[in-house]
């Protein structure tokens, strides 16, 4: 492999958090940081994917998620095409390793891929020449749903060590919940779970990680309180008896948020589920860093397309 | 009422299953609440005072299921009317279950109860909320708000939730509660048309059976749901000699499990049935006297943790029928202790165990501060002969319904005083 000078970023592919090292996410923390500014300039555009192909391959709808990553991409000068399975022939029964076969004779360069399975990006990663990039694959990651986050409170917060994370919800069903407790982790930061017990994934507990089924009680003194989505299918009384009650024990009110420290700042990856994991006041309020979360996610994007672009073959 | 007047219950035989302490003495009364307790209690000069003539004195029995026909079937039985067949019964605490119309399964109807008890009957009425909605087994009710409403316990009271995945989350859930869940172990598809214990005597009746495997098979998919959750489990009722031992090999594990006994199961069996008669038709059944023998045993030592009454008013139009066709269940708030003293009498087992399995243990099972005779108790109290005789005439039973198995039957020990938080509900020597 050819490389114009020594990455950055010593991974092909970005499948998940785990397996990166805190030096690796501090480097893509920091190209993130220099997006920022890019990404608030009159002229957002840069030449680094200039030429490049990047396929945005969603076989699970998702718009913040692919647009994100449909602007990162143009902003680096790259041609993106969107893939959605509504339209694809995967509707006609084309398996996922035919699908990435085709894709790839086509000499794509970057292929941002969501999946509804878990482990299904690694499989597809497997199959192609060029870098892939992990945008949900089922219950398992969504790295750069972590970076973002993890961008978004460093700026905020100054660190990432040592400040204590509340994440609360559905753990069990979340890739988020997955890649920021292995980042957070990873950088330093105390993380805590906080959930009912059917929102956890059995076993967990024997992970290291903090546990609560008391809401007011795993929001205490937290610096980060990290709101998950909750599915509307899993709302009425196969998980949760309802949303009345989820709202009551598990949503993130100003009462429950009044646990957390005074200068405590509130998270969502969104969409949000107002009045079922998230009270619209504080959605809204003064410690919401919901919006500037949305903000970090095209910059991290851009990072993690630009770290890898290091790695692409130059001939 | 708003007597603050202290009360004063003197020349009594104490006995508290709680501590298993008999003494003579007497219990002081204020404010709803035990004041003193033993040998040396004398009386505030202003006190009221009843003399117990040598009589027992215990804790009110607390009956962990009852079936109640408010709301929607107040033609069997009102909060009212069960509130005084309760009193006489001796026992000061009922268990509602949720089997009503509505179903008991919305913070807002368990509301409705309570205030509804509070009015109307004179013996207090816990309810038990549906664990799932609308007692169908599919979805968990809401656990957590009916517990702040005043759920007491969660079942589906005389249905069994037969989904393994439902009562694995179910557990899983009420655990972060702290929330009991009690369940009645019957497998219905091993129950299917079965109207009786499975056996000899059902096959010279020519009505079909009902194994104990219908029982014990869901009681160990249960334990093991336990011990995979760790949620707080009751065994409603349990009837037969083998799930003794399956709760006796769970507890012994350390499991949060207990269960509980039918006193229709501990005073009766099968051949009580005789040409039919449906007020024996019941469930679970009443099974072989060596199981009978069994349970007595297992309150003996322990293994079964309470007694219930598993009080179910019916009322002719649903037991006036063919036997297979007939409603399950018989009234049995009125005659619990009269039942439970004939063990006592047979020398199966003591009275203070018989009152621990009344009293002290549903208290503990249910976190109700009742069950004992301490001072800051609440005055939950009754006094009764254990040897006065009776023939009961299901005429004079109090309840609306009068389907009892104990028709005409021989009993010995009646209660003669209930006390509810201080406040007599019930004299016999006034009735």
């Amino acid at each position: 492999m050819n490389t114009a000078h020594p990455p950055i970023f010593p991974h092909r592919h970005l499948l998940g958090i785990e397996g990166l090292s805190p030096l690796d996410i501090k480097a893509l923390l920091d190209l993130a940081d220099e997006q920022v500014e890019v990404s608030r300039q009159v002229e957002k555009k840069k030449t680094t994917l200039r030429g490049r192909t990047q396929i945005n391959l969603f076989f699970e709808p998702s718009t913040r998620t692919q647009s994100s990553f449909e602007i990162a991409g143009k902003r680096l000068g790259a041609d993106v095409m969107n893939m959605s399975v509504a339209s694809s022939s995967v509707k006609k029964g084309e398996t996922l390793i035919d699908t990435a076969a085709t894709l790839n004779a086509m000499r794509p360069d970057l292929i941002i891929v969501r999946h509804h399975a878990a482990g299904a990006v690694n499989l597809l990663a497997q199959k192609v020449d060029c870098s892939v990039v992990n945008a949900g694959d089922g219950a398992h990651e969504h790295p750069t749903q972590a970076l973002l986050d993890a961008l978004t409170i460093r700026r905020n917060k100054g660190r990432i060590e040592g400040l204590t994370v509340a994440i609360c919800g559905d753990i069990l069903h979340s890739r988020v919940a997955r890649s920021n407790m292995i980042l957070l982790a990873a950088m330093g930061a105390h993380v805590r779970l906080v959930a009912p017990s059917t929102l956890l994934p059995p076993g967990i507990e024997r992970l290291g990680f903090e546990m609560h089924t008391d809401m007011k009680r795993g929001l205490r003194d937290a610096d980060i309180v990290m709101m998950l989505r909750l599915q509307r299918e899993r709302m009425n009384g196969s998980f949760v008896p309802s949303v009345k009650e989820y709202f009551r024990f598990y949503g993130l009110d100003q009462e429950k948020l009044d646990y957390a420290k005074p200068d405590a700042l509130v998270m969502h990856p969104g969409p949000m589920n107002r009045g079922v994991e998230i009270a619209s006041d504080v959605a809204d309020g003064a410690q919401s860093l919901i919006r500037e979360q949305v903000e970090m996610g095209v910059a991290v994007r851009m990072a993690v397309l630009e770290a890898l672009a290091s790695h692409l073959p130059n001939r | 009422m708003t007597s603050t007047r202290p009360l004063l219950l003197k020349n009594a035989r104490l006995v508290d299953p709680a501590s298993g302490r008999e003494e003579h003495g007497g219990v002081l009364v204020s404010d709803g609440l035990i004041a003193d307790v033993g040998h040396h209690v004398i009386a505030a000069t202003d006190a009221e005072v009843i003399d117990c003539a040598g009589q027992v004195l215990a804790p009110g029995l607390i009956d962990m299921r009852a079936f109640i026909g408010e709301p929607g079937a107040a033609h069997r039985e009102t909060l009212k009317s069960a509130g005084e067949a309760a009193a006489a019964g001796g026992v000061t605490t009922i268990v509602s279950m949720p089997d009503t119309n509505p179903v008991l399964d919305d913070p807002a109807i368990i509301d409705f109860v309570m205030r509804r008890a509070r009015d109307t009957s004179i013996v207090n009425v816990r309810p038990a909320a549906a664990l799932t909605k609308g007692l169908k087994g599919e979805e968990m009710a809401e656990i957590g708000l009916l517990r702040e409403a005043g759920a007491v316990a969660f079942t589906d009271g005389a249905r069994s939730v037969t989904n393994a995945q439902v009562m694995r989350r179910a557990l899983t859930y009420a655990r972060d509660f702290d929330a009991l869940i009690v369940h009645h172990v019957e497998d219905p598809d091993l129950v299917a048309q079965g109207v009786m214990n499975e056996g000899e005597f059902a096959a010279r009746l020519g009505l079909p059976g009902i194994p104990r495997e219908a029982e014990t098979v869901m009681l160990e998919r249960d334990i093991r749901l336990v011990r995979l959750t760790g949620g707080r489990y009751h065994a409603a009722m349990i009837s037969c000699a083998d799930s003794v031992e399956i709760v006796k090999a769970a507890k012994e594990r350390g499991l949060p499990i207990t269960c509980g006994v039918s006193i229709n199961n501990l005073a009766l069996n099968e051949n009580d049935i005789g040409e039919y008669r449906t007020f024996f038709k019941l469930s679970p059944p009443l099974r072989h006297e060596d199981d009978r023998l069994a349970m007595i045993e297992a309150i003996a030592d322990g293994i079964v943790d309470v007694i219930v009454s598993d009080h179910n008013p019916q009322d002719v139009e649903t037991k006036r029928l063919p036997f297979a066709e007939a409603a399950d269940g018989a009234v049995g708030l009125e005659t619990l202790l009269s039942a439970g003293l004939r063990l006592v009498h047979a020398g199966s087992i003591s009275l203070p165990k018989l009152l621990r399995a009344l009293s002290t243990r549903p208290a503990e099972i249910l976190g109700l501060p009742a069950g004992r005779l301490t001072r800051g108790a609440p005055a939950d109290l009754i006094v009764f002969d254990p040897e006065a005789p009776y023939v009961l005439d299901k005429r004079s039973l109090r309840s609306q319904s009068k389907n009892t198995p104990f028709e005409d039957a021989r009993l010995e020990g009646q209660v003669t005083k209930t006390i509810v938080a201080g406040r007599m509900v019930f004299d016999r020597s006034l009735s």
